[in-house]
């Protein structure tokens, strides 16, 4: 199949001269999204061309790397799918297919469709864990959780840090993110202990990176490739509120 | 080069309590003088980073992803063996340890399989108190299932994302030490050498991805995580970027590199559609307890719907050969037998470079004996990840899989300490040789990778900072900048590259190499062969390769190119190897040591040991060793499963 790329080329943060470029490409239906970019690499390094810089890494849609927008939706066309999982034939044929990076103050981009979301590791390093030791653990069965508060708590677990929440948010919010981390350990026995100390960190960090306020749109849970529903944001809210009336 | 594995002495059961009495210890006000460098951030990096700063270390951390949680490790789906013995199935740290043992085909060391064992039921403990959401029953207890063949229910879950779940709990504990100002963690810095000052790792050169800052660094001691080498064969199910260039790199510094030839192969992956392919993605082995095997009874059926070829014409080829264990048989006995009926030309699917390769997995059976609701609830995932992939829904038609590259039981050398014949350089993790003997049953390395990093690191590694300890050092030494240089000099060479063929090319030529030749079967004639082509092409790659854009500035091509050239040099030593080790055992199967059924043969006469290879120079070939394995507490069977 035929298409034509519309992709976003930046060679570095202040590039003045960034802006879209267009490549036609003849593709197989069967290919990933990702694997059309590669052929396309290809073709521009035989011709002597700069590639396009762009992320990714396991290409089976768990390791959060790959973050591109797609014609204008963060991780592209397929509810509940990272890019990477993309394949050609979700395009028609002598479709325009645009590829942007990640666009949130927060994610500066560092070159083409690659950005810098390391504000995402420093909000997770300001609380997002359990303080344990290895080694000072009671045993496992010790604490019996019930199968439904488990699997609520995975629910929320299973962000994989991608960042497509702030793409996809007006406000270039991360409270789906940190909503998500937040409300894995609040609901779990072994996170309750720090809760108050952990959801004041690392909203405060939240803030200090740039990132913005929700305001509902719910972009957020559209876009998220893990599914994670705004009851993330909703239970942030809560924990925020029990933190400036409960002392632990 | 000294091979000294320092087993410690006493009954296999006391040995590593002992060691640990004997082992000296760093007083707690030192520690904080001492500075570690971790390099690699997944289930063995992330862990050790984090329990060495728990312990007051001062830790540099380095990864190559944008953040520590994108390691490799999030990508393993089964599970995590534990010899918790919860469903009181008659498990047992001794039943683990010999499973494991036996699994490894006899080519791993008893004491380490051991003491693997023992740390198991602690890995959960810790995994359970950081919040990782391991599936659990009705009664709020943690839940197991049986996994790869194994007759007890011992592996925990989480989904099929366990290896997600366990590395953001490592992640979140190596987070929790860069909080504490413990950790000094470095994302987007690729290791390129190791500092070798008197015979002792004393630290390492990086090069920073996004500006391409050539840089040294100082330590005390360097414990490598990097993982394993699966992608020497470019398709694999690894990630993109895993590498073996800092292991390869350790080598060339003398560090001994353990069994390069053993690698595993997994039954269940999504079959190659078109020489575009860029990797390949597993279907958890969990789908073979309801799923049958077959291809059509006569070749040219491939293109044939599955559905109009009759039960008569149907080859259930592995319920035939191997009638009580049938489906379930190992990884690698299940491998070679697709890749057998595929050679004689039964195989279905897409035909890449003339031969179809794949095989049915058909639920049919179980979807009419169960009804589809109940294969669902077990597979519904599973399926969805299958149809996203490949647009046909194994509701309606067979899955076709095939064989991929999934696991390297090879890697650095090292002794019950986990140190390599570097002292000061310590292996863990996949990218060490230590515990999987030649085929790592599944669930298997989730538990090595932590094992190696809460437990056995934290202990040993004090053991070697107080008893072997050189003083201090710093970048002003003149070694560092002579090891700066030549990486400087490589990475200059690397981007003088203007030849017109990608590197993504020469890499997918390697691949075919390798695949053909040191894949699931091998014989002599062809790893012969193989060692022809692989300098043939390596000299080829440093005369047709293009290397896009400059060294100062973000730069995936020169990244992979560098990768890729060590792959050049490290696929001849696993030839080598392949070639040497005269025996079948495990994952390394030679097609001149089986039986008349095509069953594995080893050798224990001649190849009982652990073959170590030396560096020399380029200009002259590696030296091989060896660790001579003594089984004191099983004795050697062959392994069965017909």
């Amino acid at each position: 199949m035929r298409v034509q790329f519309r992709i976003w080329r930046q060679n570095g943060p202040g590039d003045a001269n960034a802006g879209f470029k267009e490549y036609p490409l003849q593709a197989d239906e069967h290919m990933s999204l990702l694997e059309a970019l590669d052929l396309l690499n290809a073709e521009l390094i035989r011709k002597g061309e700069t590639p396009v810089a762009f992320e990714h890494d396991c290409r089976e849609g768990i390791c959060g790397a790959c973050s591109l927008v797609v014609n204008g939706v963060p991780h592209g066309p397929r509810s509940a799918t990272t890019t990477c999982q993309i394949h050609m034939r979700e395009f028609r044929e002598g479709e325009t297919i645009v590829l942007e990076p990640w666009r949130a103050r927060p994610f500066p981009v560092i070159k083409d469709l690659v950005v810098d979301r390391s504000a995402f590791d420093r909000i997770m390093s300001a609380g997002g864990y359990v303080s344990v030791r290895a080694g000072a653990a009671p045993d496992a069965n010790a604490i019996p959780i019930g199968q439904p508060t488990a699997e609520r708590a995975f629910d929320f677990a299973a962000c994989i840090g991608c960042g497509a929440c702030v793409a996809a948010c007006p406000n270039a919010s991360a409270m789906l993110f940190v909503g998500a981390k937040v409300a894995h350990l609040a609901i779990l026995p072994q996170g309750k202990v720090e809760r108050t100390r952990r959801v004041g960190r690392m909203v405060e960090r939240m803030d200090t990176e740039g990132f913005g306020g929700c305001s509902n749109h719910g972009e957020c849970e559209a876009v998220c490739p893990k599914s994670i529903s705004l009851d993330a944001i909703a239970l942030l809210n809560r924990e925020l509120v029990r933190a400036a009336v409960v002392e632990d | 080069m000294q091979l000294d594995a320092k087993i410690p002495a006493g009954p296999l059961r006391e040995k590593w309590d002992r060691h640990r009495f004997e082992l000296k210890l760093v007083n707690p006000a030192n520690k904080r003088r001492f500075r570690i460098a971790v390099v690699g951030t997944g289930l063995a990096g992330a862990s050790a980073a984090a329990s060495l700063a728990e312990l007051g270390y001062d830790v540099d951390c380095f990864c190559i992803q944008d953040s520590p949680r994108r390691a490799h490790s999030i990508a393993a789906q089964g599970g995590i063996n534990a010899a918790k013995n919860y469903q009181n199935d008659g498990d047992s740290i001794w039943r683990l340890f010999y499973d494991t043992i036996k699994g490894g085909d006899f080519r791993a060391r008893e004491a380490n399989v051991y003491r693997l064992a023992q740390i198991s039921v602690d890995i959960i403990d810790h995994c359970v108190a950081q919040g990782v959401p391991f599936a659990r029953e009705y009664g709020g207890l943690l839940d197991n299932r049986s996994f790869g063949g194994a007759q007890v229910s011992r592996t925990f879950y989480a989904r099929g994302q366990t290896g997600q779940q366990l590395l953001l709990g490592a992640y979140s504990a190596l987070m929790r030490m860069v909080d504490a100002g413990k950790v000094a963690m470095y994302p987007r810095h690729e290791m390129l050498d190791l500092v070798v000052i008197d015979g002792h790792a004393r630290g390492l050169v990086t090069r920073n991805l996004v500006d391409g800052t050539i840089r040294s660094w100082a330590a005390d001691a360097v414990v490598l995580c990097t993982g394993g080498y699966g992608n020497v064969f470019y398709l694999s199910t690894n990630a993109k970027a895993s590498n073996v260039t800092a292991a390869y790199r350790c080598y060339k510094r003398g560090a001994g590199f353990g069994n390069p030839c053993f690698t595993q192969i997994h039954p269940t992956c999504i079959p190659q559609r078109g020489e575009y392919q860029s990797k390949l993605t597993l279907m958890s082995e969990s789908l073979r307890n309801d799923g049958r095997v077959w291809v059509p009874r006569k070749p040219g059926m491939g293109e044939v719907d599955p559905a109009s070829i009759p039960e008569a014409d149907r080859y259930y080829y592995l319920e035939e050969r191997y009638p009580s264990f049938g489906n379930l048989v190992p990884r690698d006995v299940a491998s070679r037998a697709a890749k057998k009926v595929c050679d004689d030309g039964l195989g279905v699917g897409p035909e890449v470079l003339g031969q179809r390769n794949a095989v049915y997995l058909d639920f049919g059976d179980s979807i009419r004996r169960l009804g589809q609701d109940a294969i669902a609830q077990r597979y519904g995932n599973l399926f969805e990840m299958y149809e996203r992939i490949t647009a046909v829904s194994p509701y309606k038609a067979p899955m076709q899989i095939y064989p991929a590259v999934h696991y390297t039981m090879g890697g650095l050398w090292v002794d019950y300490n986990l140190m390599s014949t570097i002292p000061g350089l310590h292996v863990l993790g996949e990218a060490n040789f230590s515990d999987h003997g030649a085929n790592r049953l599944g669930a298997s390395a989730l538990m090595q990778g932590l094992a190696d990093g809460y437990f056995v690191i934290p202990y040993t590694l004090g053991h070697f900072l107080a008893s072997s300890h050189r003083g201090k050092i710093d970048t002003s030494h003149p070694e560092f900048a002579r090891v700066e240089g030549e990486c400087r000099d490589r990475t200059k060479r690397l981007l003088s590259l203007r030849g017109k063929r990608p590197v993504d090319d020469l890499h997918r030529e390697l691949g075919h190499i390798m695949w053909d030749h040191c894949g699931m079967a091998r014989n002599p004639e062809g790893l012969r062969k193989a060692l022809g082509l692989i300098p043939e092409l390596r000299e080829r790659f440093w005369r047709e390769a293009a290397v896009p854009g400059a060294g100062e500035e973000l730069n995936p091509w020169l990244e992979h190119a560098g990768r890729v050239a060590d792959f050049l040099e490290f696929g001849e030593l696993m030839c080598r190897d392949a070639l040497e080790r005269d025996e079948s055992c495990g994952g390394h199967f030679r097609e001149d040591h089986q039986t008349k059924d095509g069953e594995a043969v080893r050798d224990d006469e001649r190849f009982c040991h652990a073959a170590v290879w030396e560096y020399q120079g380029d200009d002259r070939p590696a030296v091989r060793h060896v660790e001579p394995l003594a089984f004191e507490n099983v004795k050697l069977s062959t392994r069965s499963y017909k």
